[in-house]
């Protein structure tokens, strides 16, 4: 019997646990479950803010519900005239000089949290990557250890990672809730912010500035590893080149035909490119920021990509223009190839 | 010679013209009433369909680009074509009233910003049926909006341009009828709180809305004649759009909100039976928020990477309006205590909107905070705060507004029993749309998402919110029957149903085309709330029984605005083929034509004769 209640006990905690953990909103996505210093700093500012400002609505709220109680009209006073007051200085005094000392309360961590996230007195000794927002997708170039990558970005945990952004396009919003509040991607001017990851993990990144068809189908992520396997990750993606014989036939079709309709946009190495850097596509967590990281998926996004992304700079291909260029069969061994390129160790399961 | 006939039966035809040609601020009220609603219905149908969408996730309801028209649409529409003339539509049919006036400044100007806006309305909607309408946001953000492809986003800068012209030309009149046509002894501080609003109001529009106009006219050259002032690889700058954008979109909260706040104190002092606790801090808040309003619109900006020391001024300068809004808020709260409160609709309103519009006060500090900002910006936080604001701030007042001062426009009083279900509809269904939105957006949901994904724990608080918005919907469809019933079946009441304080409740119900036969004399504030104190039935007057002057009708501000409604036409196509500038030559013809007229002709209205009114008053 005893037993019985405890697991009744257990049970009821566990799914109240579920409950409050799915109200903070999914991990590594919301901002209740701070995983990085930005975040973290940021909480800290809502959470300051939040308890200031119900204490002063939980004080309007007793007044305003003592009124409405106490003088509302009561039968056979349809008629009574209330004295008519004009106002009161002492009243008027406490009512302005006390919401002053809340809004200091509130505006000093503001002030010093807003400077501290702009710090850049480290920018020289950090990682240092070039961020560039696209319509729909997002550029990662690692300057000094001559990377390209899209999409997924990979970091070190526990270091502060600078980022230089710069949109090709339209503005967009590079913001990742759990490690950090967000910043515009302006294409008139750079904007540079860091990012701390506490933890490892796969953190979802989203596209917070409208930017078009598929302004809600902007996702990236940020992948943190460990300090050792960062700079595994950095090696092996430094000796990416195109030029590798993947092992089956199909994939090597897959390849050939790669190379005469896709290699116009996409790179496969640490060139720059139009489109999206393929050269870990097999190792992503999505394609195309979105959608499953399956072959199935892949085919059915060259055959009609519009579909999965309204709008996408992959419309323009020649491809797509000319009908029966590439056929159904020949999407399946491109995506044979692509799903092969994993030129390393590192991969979004590192992270944990 | 004399035009007071009984207007009570009249054929369609002569009500019309009556109607086109009005310079008669209630009717003209009314006009902004009937168009106001009815883009009020528009944006709500826009908002249903964008809450259908969000039902669930990776829904497909409506495709990205439609998504997209439809949230621009629906915040285009609610701010410039919904809450703004409805705003108006009170401001016309009150505030001369409330100062003793006989008609505003300009009547015949009155009536051009009528048209105008409805005018620039329309063109803001066609483009939904010449194959989609703007889908750059309601800010409508460069480069996003130069780019945009079609003619939407072209309807969307030539018809605010030309509702903008409306507005200002109607905040201007304003501003010249509270300053020179009150009535003797309406001091400044004996002014209603309402005409108060409605004054700073007006001066914000003043100085507000050429930003507008300017930022409208250079992204109307980059769209339409190829410069380049908002495109960074012309040397152009995105940025630009969005000061100039929000040093109007700031100020446009305030002059949306303080009339709302106007209404307010007008309401909860009427039905407390109370002088307004302290006045003259009210006056002084007033002003202060106006001023303020100015100071702080970079706080649409925090993410924009303006640095540490802006976005501190900024979120200071921002935080500093919470001081003058709580005093507001107290002084509201002080009027109701020792009061004899009457509950009906319009105080339903008024007692939702303190809890409700304190929580969106409380979250405009938590978002002027920059550093937290960084994280609600652009999320549906922002969403939840901005509808906290102006639905539960001006929204809840404009349907307050409608229950107050309905029998002062149409003599008849909206029925109660309709009107607390509408109120009990739409403000459960109010809160359970955006309270949940606060949480959705630190949850990680950006604004503007045509869809979301599925297993990011952002489906209940989306369903929830959904179910809310169709409650509201609700709610309106009950209100649109309390007027129809009401029109019907509604019984006459007299000049002062409400024992109300102010000088509108003075004159008959609906009031006669003149508004005053003699002019009224104030003693204070509230001048008839003094006069009933004192026994007396009306005010006394500060005139003998004379001739009255009044304007003539014209058609010409309708032609006007006609002929710039197709000059519109021809400077969004044009860009296609040179032959559609005959259409801007043809419409500019029309529109300065009809100003020739107006200018050269003389017009100096006619006289209502003493003679008349004396035997009107014996009848």
């Amino acid at each position: 019997m005893k037993e019985w209640m405890g697991k009744i006990r257990t049970l009821s905690l566990f799914s109240l646990m579920v409950l409050l953990l799915s109200a903070c909103g999914k991990e590594n996505l919301t901002t209740f479950i701070p995983k990085g210093y930005g975040a973290e700093e940021s909480l800290n500012v809502i959470t300051i803010s939040t308890i200031v400002m119900t204490a002063v609505f939980i004080v309007v709220m007793v007044i305003f519900i003592y009124v409405v109680w106490k003088f509302r009209q009561k039968k056979g006073e349809e008629n009574v005239i209330p004295k008519q007051v004009e106002g009161n200085k002492t009243l008027e005094i406490v009512w302005t000089v006390i919401p002053i000392l809340l809004l200091i309360i509130i505006a000093v961590p503001t002030i010093l949290v807003t400077y501290d996230l702009a710090d850049q007195s480290e920018i020289d000794d950090s990682i240092t990557i070039n961020v560039t927002g696209k319509q729909f997708w997002w550029h990662f170039e690692y300057a000094n250890e001559e990377i390209q990558t899209s999409q997924d970005l990979y970091i070190p945990v526990g270091e502060k990672i600078y980022l230089k952004m710069l949109s090709s396009d339209v503005i967009h919003s590079f913001w990742v809730p759990a490690l950090s509040g967000k910043m515009d991607v302006n294409p008139d001017n750079e904007n540079t912010m860091y990012i701390q990851a506490h933890e490892e993990g796969v953190y979802w990144g989203k596209c917070a500035e409208f930017c078009g068809d598929s302004h809600s189908l902007m996702d990236f992520k940020i992948i943190a590893v460990s300090k050792e396997e960062y700079a595994q990750w950095v090696e092996d993606l430094q000796n990416v080149t195109a030029d590798v014989q993947p092992e089956t036939t199909t994939a090597q079709e897959g390849q050939a035909i790669f190379e005469q309709s896709c290699i116009g946009c996409h790179a496969i190495d640490n060139t720059p490119s139009a489109g999206p850097n393929l050269s870990n596509f097999g190792d992503r967590t999505t394609i195309a920021g979105v959608l499953e990281h399956n072959e199935e998926e892949l085919v059915e996004w060259i055959m009609d990509p519009n579909s999965k992304k309204p709008g996408n700079g992959m419309l323009g291909a020649p491809y797509l223009q000319n009908k029966g260029e590439i056929t159904q069969d020949d999407a399946e061994k491109i995506a044979e190839y692509l799903m092969q390129l994993k030129p390393s160790e590192i991969t979004p399961n590192s992270a944990q | 010679m004399s035009t007071m006939v009984a207007t009570n039966k009249r054929s369609f035809g002569s009500t019309l013209w009556d109607y086109l040609t009005t310079v008669d601020h209630k009717k003209i009220a009314i006009m902004y009433l009937i168009a106001g609603g009815f883009f009020f219905i528009v944006g709500g149908l826009e908002a249903l369909a964008i809450r259908w969408q969000l039902v669930k996730p990776m829904n497909d309801f409506v495709s990205a680009g439609l998504y997209n028209e439809l949230i621009t649409m629906h915040g285009t529409t609610m701010i410039f074509l919904a809450a703004m003339p409805l705003i108006f539509a009170f401001m016309n049919a009150v505030v001369p009233l409330q100062i003793g006036a006989r008609d505003v400044a300009f009547p015949f100007l009155n009536s051009l910003g009528f048209w105008l806006f409805l005018f620039g309305g329309i063109l803001l909607n066609v483009g939904w049926i010449t194959g989609g309408a703007a889908d750059a946001g309601w800010t409508a953000y460069a480069p996003l909006s130069i780019i945009s492809p079609g003619e939407g986003v072209d309807y969307y800068v030539l018809g605010l341009q030309i509702s903008g012209a409306g507005t200002l030309i109607g905040g201007i009149n304003f501003l010249v009828t509270i300053v020179n046509m009150r009535a003797p002894g309406m001091t400044y501080m004996r002014m209603p709180l309402f005409t108060w609003t409605a004054f700073v109001a007006s001066a914000l529009i003043l100085f507000a809305f050429p930003a507008l106009t300017v930022g409208l006219f250079l992204m109307m050259f980059d769209r339409l004649f190829g410069s380049g002032f908002f495109d960074p690889n012309m040397g152009g700058n995105a940025v630009i759009w969005q000061h100039l954008f929000w040093i109007f979109g700031h100020p446009e909260v305030y002059i949306l909100a303080l009339p709302a706040f106007g209404i307010f104190s007008e309401i909860i002092s009427t039905f407390s039976k109370k002088r307004l606790f302290g006045y003259s801090a009210m006056v002084f808040a007033t002003v202060l928020i106006g001023f303020l309003g100015f100071m702080v619109w970079a706080h649409h900006m925090f993410t924009v990477g303006m640095g540490p020391a802006a976005n501190s001024i900024f979120a200071v300068a921002t935080m500093a309006i919470a001081i003058p809004t709580g005093i507001k808020i107290f002084n509201w709260l002080f009027t109701l205590w020792g009061g004899n409160i009457t509950i009906n609709t319009a105080m339903l309103y008024s007692l939702g909107f303190i809890p409700t519009f304190t929580m969106g006060g409380m979250t405009g500090v938590m978002v002027a905070a920059a550093s937290a900002d960084y994280q609600y910006h652009d999320s549906y936080f922002v969403v939840a705060h901005f509808h906290y604001v102006i639905v539960g701030g001006v929204v809840f007042a404009l349907f307050a507004a409608t229950h107050y001062w309905w029998p002062k426009m149409f003599g008849k009083i909206l029925n109660e029993t309709l009107g607390k279900i509408t109120f009990w509809l739409f403000f459960i269904g109010f809160h359970m749309t955006f309270f949940i939105q606060h949480f959705l957006g630190l949850m990680g949901m950006p604004r503007r998402y045509w869809v979301y994904l599925e297993d990011q724990n952002l489906d209940l608080g989306n369903a929830i919110s959904t179910v809310g918005a169709f409650l509201m919907g609700l709610g309106t469809i009950v209100l649109l029957y309390n007027v129809v019933i009401t029109s019907v079946k509604g019984e006459k009441v007299g000049p002062d149903p409400w024992d109300a304080r102010t000088l509108e409740w003075a004159i008959p119900s609906p009031p006669p085309f003149y508004n005053f036969k003699q002019l009224p004399l104030i003693r204070g504030l509230d001048p008839l709330w003094i006069e009933k104190t004192e026994g007396r039935s009306g005010m006394t007057p500060a005139e003998p029984i004379g001739d009255i002057h009044m304007p003539n009708n014209s058609i010409l501000p309708f032609v006007m605005s006609l002929g710039f409604f197709i000059a519109g036409f021809g400077f969004i196509y044009q860009k296609y083929d040179a032959i559609w500038l005959s259409l801007i030559f043809i419409g500019m013809g029309i529109a300065l034509g009809a100003m020739l007229t107006r200018s050269i002709k003389d017009d100096l209205g006619y006289h209502i004769h003493k003679e008349d009114l004396e035997k009107e008053a014996k009848e």
